[in-house]
């Protein structure tokens, strides 16, 4: 097999692998746009893998699944809501607390799944769809013409919220609440409804990331399927800078990264020899640090968070 | 703020105490091992894996199943917990069975080793066993089978099917009974066609069906069209089936994940073994052992070939399954080279069982290195 081959095959991995990671990231960066930090997005990503599967067994229909799982997503940020915004928690601990409550309910409700295979059926509607003539591209090609359509959902929804966010008025309300609450309030805008419709939103998201596991990936339930993806995403957003296009890239690199350890595992470097297995686990993590520091110290405006993020707004606290 | 203070401390004295009686049951009795009437077994199992993971842990699920009904035990006798990691949480597990009036306990993996011990260091009277380790002590034993051989059949059925000479492993961890599987498995492959190579890519964990589905995968795109897992989920079947490849199995038969790929397994039949334990335990016959045996004994064999499998293939498993029961054919005897080249084991001599259990090396034809656990 050739270079190019090779190369086009590796991209296509690290686009699948990239995919639930782009949706748990857009679902963080509509939370922390109305400024509210969430470590959620792992329960929310593991309630909607769940619940995903156990409507794609219940239906066979792929519509109805991605809807149930973004809904059950949805269902753990109303939680996430009720808590940080009408009670105003602190986000921290309750974005810890939803990770928790998502990954034992969807353990829970998912145990008497785990024994049943999704009927091929289903999976055919979701599997990977060979486009003509563009798949045929190099290196490029198979990277985005030969996927599940689920993938370009992802994209599809990373480009609308960019839309979304950067030029309609409803979506610089919206950034203005992560900015200045207080002046956001003072200009009329009902913050409260904002920040439930982003958060829920948001919520629907994450789970449909989740879900993407269960349905497109490997679809067969298992118990803790996300293991951490959703705390990946979180980091993304920094990574990304809070910018859905950036989004993208950052997910599909990261993608590719958890390949890339295991490509590396029996290719001998010059000078080093090979690099053992347990070094190369590393290096996603190791990148994502470097990405972290590296944006910390170019010191730009722009890359910086809501500046209200993770503070909860209390109207009459001046 | 007194009165409740005091509230507090007086529920936390009964919690307290609670739970010293019931650390009391477990505890009490006299020393050392005697047999127990069967009426009064209570039996924990601790699993690594989910109870219905698919491989694995499901296998001894199944075969803890099996046991209770030959022996024609009750459910409130037996008490499973899953997914115990392979740290301190073991023996936090391991403890509350017994204060739940465990008298039996049966652990599955490999790194709940320490932990078990530790635990039946201070129950001396409660009779422990565990899956694929080595540290014994009078009230903990051993068991494991053989499962090298039926890979090694698996590694003939693997041999003959593929076209590009080019098969892939997902190995778990590296350790010395995956270490073992690869290289009995790959024998088997070199068997019946020396041209094919074995490529060896590690995942560091037991479960986690995302990566060994992206590991699958990176082993597809290099060319190999059979894929052979060592690790806990079917998530390298589905791999192999979406790239129209095959792929051989393990632990428990899963034709129907991959009807398209599934080849063969090798199978673990964890039902015998509970059996003839616990009723060891009831006849008062017990003895802490290193309990590993093979097709022989019928804890392992392989899965029944399925339709795909390459005609012609199904004989020369039969004709190495009947060698390896009689004795006349011994996997692991020389003359064998490692994949660098030296000659490890030369022809006329066989590797002992404690060399099979610190395997470290890997045998030629297999693409990889053991990196350091």
């Amino acid at each position: 097999m050739n270079f190019l081959t090779s190369l086009a095959l590796f991209l296509q991995i690290a686009v699948q692998g990239g995919t639930p990671l782009l949706f748990g990231t857009l679902g963080a960066i509509m939370n922390e746009r109305v400024g509210h930090l969430n470590l959620g997005v792992e329960g929310m990503m593991m309630f909607g893998a769940c619940m995903g599967y156990w409507a794609a067994l219940k239906t066979d229909n792929a519509a109805i699944a991605i809807l149930v799982a973004g809904l059950a997503g949805m269902l753990c940020a109303l939680i996430y809501a009720v808590l940080t915004v009408t009670f105003r928690t602190n986000h921290t601990v309750t974005g810890l607390v939803t990770t928790i409550f998502g990954t034992g309910l969807a353990n829970f409700i998912g145990k008497p799944l785990s024994t049943q295979a999704l009927p091929r059926s289903f999976t055919e509607q979701l599997a990977a769809v060979k486009v003509p003539v563009l798949s045929e591209i190099p290196v490029i090609g198979k990277m985005f013409f030969e996927q599940s359509i689920y993938v370009h959902i992802g994209i599809l929804c990373a480009i609308l919220l960019y839309i979304y966010m950067k030029k309609t008025t409803i979506g610089l309300k919206m950034r203005m609440i992560g900015e200045n609450p207080a002046a956001a309030d003072a200009s009329g805008i009902n913050i409260t409804l904002y920040k439930y419709v982003h958060i829920l939103l948001g919520g629907f998201l994450s789970g449909l990331g989740g879900a993407y596991l269960t349905l497109v990936y490997v679809p067969v339930w298992k118990e803790s399927v996300t293991g951490g993806q959703g705390w990946i995403a979180v980091a993304l957003v920094i990574f990304s800078t809070w910018s859905p296009i950036k989004a993208i890239f950052g997910a599909y690199f990261f993608g590719m990264l958890r390949g890339l350890g295991f490509k590396l595992q029996n290719v001998a470097i010059p000078l080093i020899g090979t690099v053992p297995s347990q070094f190369l686990d590393m290096v996603p993590y190791v990148v994502t640090i470097l990405a972290l520091v590296f944006m910390t110290l170019r010191k730009k405006k722009e890359n910086q968070g809501p500046a209200a993020l993770g503070l909860p707004y209390f109207r009459e606290d001046r | 703020m007194a009165k409740k203070f005091m509230a507090l401390l007086l529920a936390s004295l009964m919690l307290l105490t609670l739970t010293l009686t019931a650390c009391g049951d477990g505890g009490s009795g006299s020393e050392g091992l005697a047999p127990i009437k069967k009426e009064d077994l209570k039996i924990g199992f601790i699993y690594v894996g989910d109870a219905y993971d698919g491989g694995y842990s499901q296998a001894h699920e199944e075969g803890r199943l099996q046991m209770m009904e030959s022996l024609g035990l009750a459910d409130s006798q037996v008490i499973v917990v899953e997914n115990v990691p392979e740290s301190a949480e073991c023996a936090t597990a391991a403890r509350n069975l017994v204060d739940q009036g465990c008298n039996v306990i049966y652990s599955n993996s490999f790194g709940h080793m320490d932990h078990i011990k530790a635990v039946a260091d201070e129950y001396p009277n409660v009779y422990f066993g565990h899956a694929t380790g080595f540290t014994r002590t009078d009230n903990m034993t051993t068991y494991m089978g053989r499962i090298y051989e039926a890979r090694y059949l698996s590694g003939i059925v693997a041999g003959l099917q593929t076209k590009s000479n080019k098969i892939g492993y997902v190995a778990a961890m590296p350790i010395a009974e995956v270490v073992r599987g690869i290289n009995a498995f790959t024998l088997g492959v070199q068997s019946v066609n020396p041209n094919a190579t074995v490529e060896v890519i590690w995942l560091n964990t037991w479960y986690d069906g995302t990566l060994e589905k992206t590991v699958a995968l990176e082993l597809l795109n290099k060319g190999c069209d059979v894929i052979a897992q060592h690790c806990d989920s079917p998530a390298p079947q589905i791999a192999a089936e979406e790239k129209g490849a095959f792929a051989i199995g393990y632990n428990r038969s899963t034709a129907e994940v991959a009807p398209k790929a599934y080849l063969t397994a090798p199978l673990f039949h964890w039902g015998a073994y509970y059996t003839a334990n616990v009723q060891s335990i009831i006849d008062g016959t017990w003895v802490s052992e290193d309990f590993w045996k093979g097709l022989t004994s019928g804890v392992v064999s392989l899965d029944n070939l399925s339709s795909l499998v390459v005609a012609g293939a199904a004989e020369k498993v039969a004709a190495a399954e009947a060698a390896i029961k009689d004795g006349s054919l011994v996997i692991f005897s020389g003359e064998i080279y490692d994949n660098q080249g030296n000659l490890k084991v030369a022809a006329g001599q066989t590797m002992t069982d404690a060399e099979l259990t610190s395997f470290d090396w890997l045998v030629k034809g297999v693409i990889g290195s053991v990196p350091a656990a």
